[in-house]
């Protein structure tokens, strides 16, 4: 067996980092989608407020972050909403008041610096066997929310208003899709910290986005993109003595990267060929490929039925 | 001074002998304002079964307002709207309904479906917690991009198409469930010469020969003399609304504030 399967911490923490891998992507097309990718890195600095609450009231963290994220969340989807403030505005004031909160809070009881520093970048290596459990039931809610509402969350990502007028429940759906946003935030929190979150919930997204058509394809590409970076992440953390956030996240920037080297260079290669025709078209005429290429834009709206 | 408004207004109410769940469209003293700034002005007519109405006006008249009131997307301020006699804003009924929006937010994104997933999305009957693993009614859809004149862009990525086709695909969509009322809002900008007379073909097909009731916002004055049987002219206030033929110069120039001329067909044409 590897070396790095022999420790139960590291079972552990490739174990959680699989779950939230698989996850958080899958979820995050319809953030991305809906240009909603900032959300992410507000709640979860809104859940850094909430692990701060909870180390001063020495309550169970997980669950006032998951508390302060959801909360926080609907309120930002109702101010949208009632357009009390434009949607990014609303995500500076809940970044920014949220980070200040989780500031004061620490300054006022000194003792749990360190606590709170594994949550800004993430404490994978600790998670306990209860961690597991507790990340594997929000996993399997969230799952079989976007099983259930598929046709839906695929309508309101399109268009809410058209989505609305074809009878679904828009705002009853996106409330619910606001406190899965916070749950999913505040599972993905402990492998990667909450500096990275919305890395772990976009990048996966934006490599699939690009490799794949279809959107329920786009939303299983997300999740095994997740699972192939947190998990090679880990492993390369393991072996290189690194952190395991930055590391998983970095993973998925390099693969982001690779993809779009490929896309560029194919859209290159395409440009190139069409080109090189065009000049061996040189010898019947210059006219017939002018007329040929806008022609076809022309006619393209004509020839349907 | 008695308004084309007033005489108009008490024509539809004669109608309410019919049953109001017959009537798609009913404006009740209809207003609408944003903040302080009053959109729509009591507005009262009413979409009767099979007409093929169009809703004219100059820009900012309150004519997309007056179809999102209808949809039942914006609340009155006060009055009310009824599609097929329930109040709007708690509609229920929307396998009656197919809209077609000016144009969708999701094409300016990377959104990754397919034309066919979009036409898909008119297929909706409800919620179902097995939707996913459910065939899709491919005939329906099949019908519907036909009647659209997109069948061959059946498999291509919605981002990676025209405008036009764009908004073929979104007629497309409104059709797939065969509506009673099919809303409209200026569902061809973008579109050529050629793919507006394929439009106005379907258009008159769906109307005469489904007996779809047809609302359709649009600026083309000619097109809608020529295709509607019946005409709303909005600048706020409701300046005009009655068959399309009785729609003169005057009506015209006191919509959008300056002279107008109506050149009529010659008598041997034949209006439907």
């Amino acid at each position: 067996m590897p070396e790095v399967f022999q420790y139960d911490f590291m079972n552990r923490a490739i174990l959680a980092s699989l779950l939230v891998g698989a996850t958080a992507p899958a979820f995050g097309v319809f953030l991305v989608l809906r240009r909603l990718s900032l959300i992410a890195d507000t709640l979860s600095h809104v859940a850094l407020a909430g692990v701060a609450i909870a180390l001063l009231t020495k309550a169970a963290a997980p669950i006032i972050a998951l508390i302060a994220t959801s909360t926080a969340a609907v309120s930002i989807e109702e101010m949208r909403q009632r357009r009390l403030l434009p949607g990014d505005a609303a995500l500076a004031v809940f970044l920014y008041g949220a980070l200040a909160l989780a500031v004061v809070l620490i300054s006022l009881a000194d003792g749990f610096n360190t606590t709170l520093f594994s949550y800004l970048f993430g404490s994978v290596l600790t998670v306990s066997t209860s961690d597991i459990l507790w990340m594997a039931g929000l996993a399997a809610v969230i799952v079989v929310f976007m099983v259930m509402f598929s046709s839906e969350l695929a309508q309101i990502t399109f268009d809410p208003d058209l989505a609305q007028t074809n009878g679904v429940r828009v705002h009853t759906l996106n409330l619910a899709l606001a406190v899965l946003t916070g749950a999913t935030i505040t599972v993905s929190m402990r492998v990667v910290g909450v500096l990275l979150v919305g890395a772990l919930i976009v990048i996966p997204v934006l490599i699939s986005l690009r490799i794949v058509n279809g959107l329920t394809r786009t939303v299983l590409a997300s999740s095994v993109v997740g699972v192939l970076m947190s998990a090679s992440g880990m492993i390369i953390a393991f072996y290189a003595d690194i952190a395991p956030g930055g590391s998983v996240v970095l993973t998925g920037i390099s693969i982001l990267t690779i993809v779009e080297l490929f896309a560029f260079a194919s859209r290159w290669r395409n440009r190139h060929r069409v080109s090189l025709d065009s000049f061996g078209d040189h010898d019947h005429g210059h006219e017939s490929h002018a007329h040929g290429s806008t022609g076809g834009g022309i006619h393209s709206d004509h020839t349907h039925r | 001074m008695v308004t084309d408004t007033e005489s108009h207004a008490s024509d539809t109410r004669d109608t309410a002998i019919v049953d109001l769940a017959d009537i798609p469209i009913r404006f009740d003293e209809t207003w609408y304002s944003y903040g302080e700034q009053v959109v729509v002005r009591d507005i009262n007519f009413s979409i009767t079964p099979g007409e093929f109405a169009a809703i004219l006006g100059p820009n900012g008249s309150g004519k997309t307002t007056l179809l999102k009131l209808a949809m039942g997307l914006l609340k009155p301020t006060s009055g009310s709207v009824l599609l097929f006699g329930q109040s709007a804003h708690t509609f229920k009924d929307w396998t009656k309904v197919g809209y077609v929006p000016q144009r969708t937010q999701a094409t300016e994104s990377r959104f990754p479906a397919s034309v066919k997933e979009v036409v898909g999305f008119g297929d909706y009957t409800g919620f179902s917690p097995f939707a996913l693993f459910k065939r899709a009614n491919k005939e329906r859809i099949d019908i519907a991009m036909e009647i659209a004149g997109i069948q061959h862009l059946a498999n291509r990525r919605v981002s990676d198409l025209s405008v036009g086709q764009q908004q073929r695909m979104l007629i497309a969509r409104s059709l797939v469930r065969q509506p009673e009322l099919l809303i409209m809002d200026e569902p061809i900008a973008g579109v050529d010469a050629a793919g507006e007379d394929q439009f106005h073909a379907m258009l008159r097909q769906l109307n005469s020969e489904l007996g779809m009731t047809i609302v359709l916002i649009s600026h083309d004055i000619g097109a809608v003399m020529r295709e509607a049987t019946t005409c709303a002219c909005i600048n706020t206030d409701i300046v005009f609304h009655g068959p399309v033929h009785q729609l003169d110069a005057q009506a015209l120039s006191k919509l959008y504030g300056f002279p107008v001329d109506v050149l009529m067909h010659d008598p041997e044409h034949t209006h439907r």
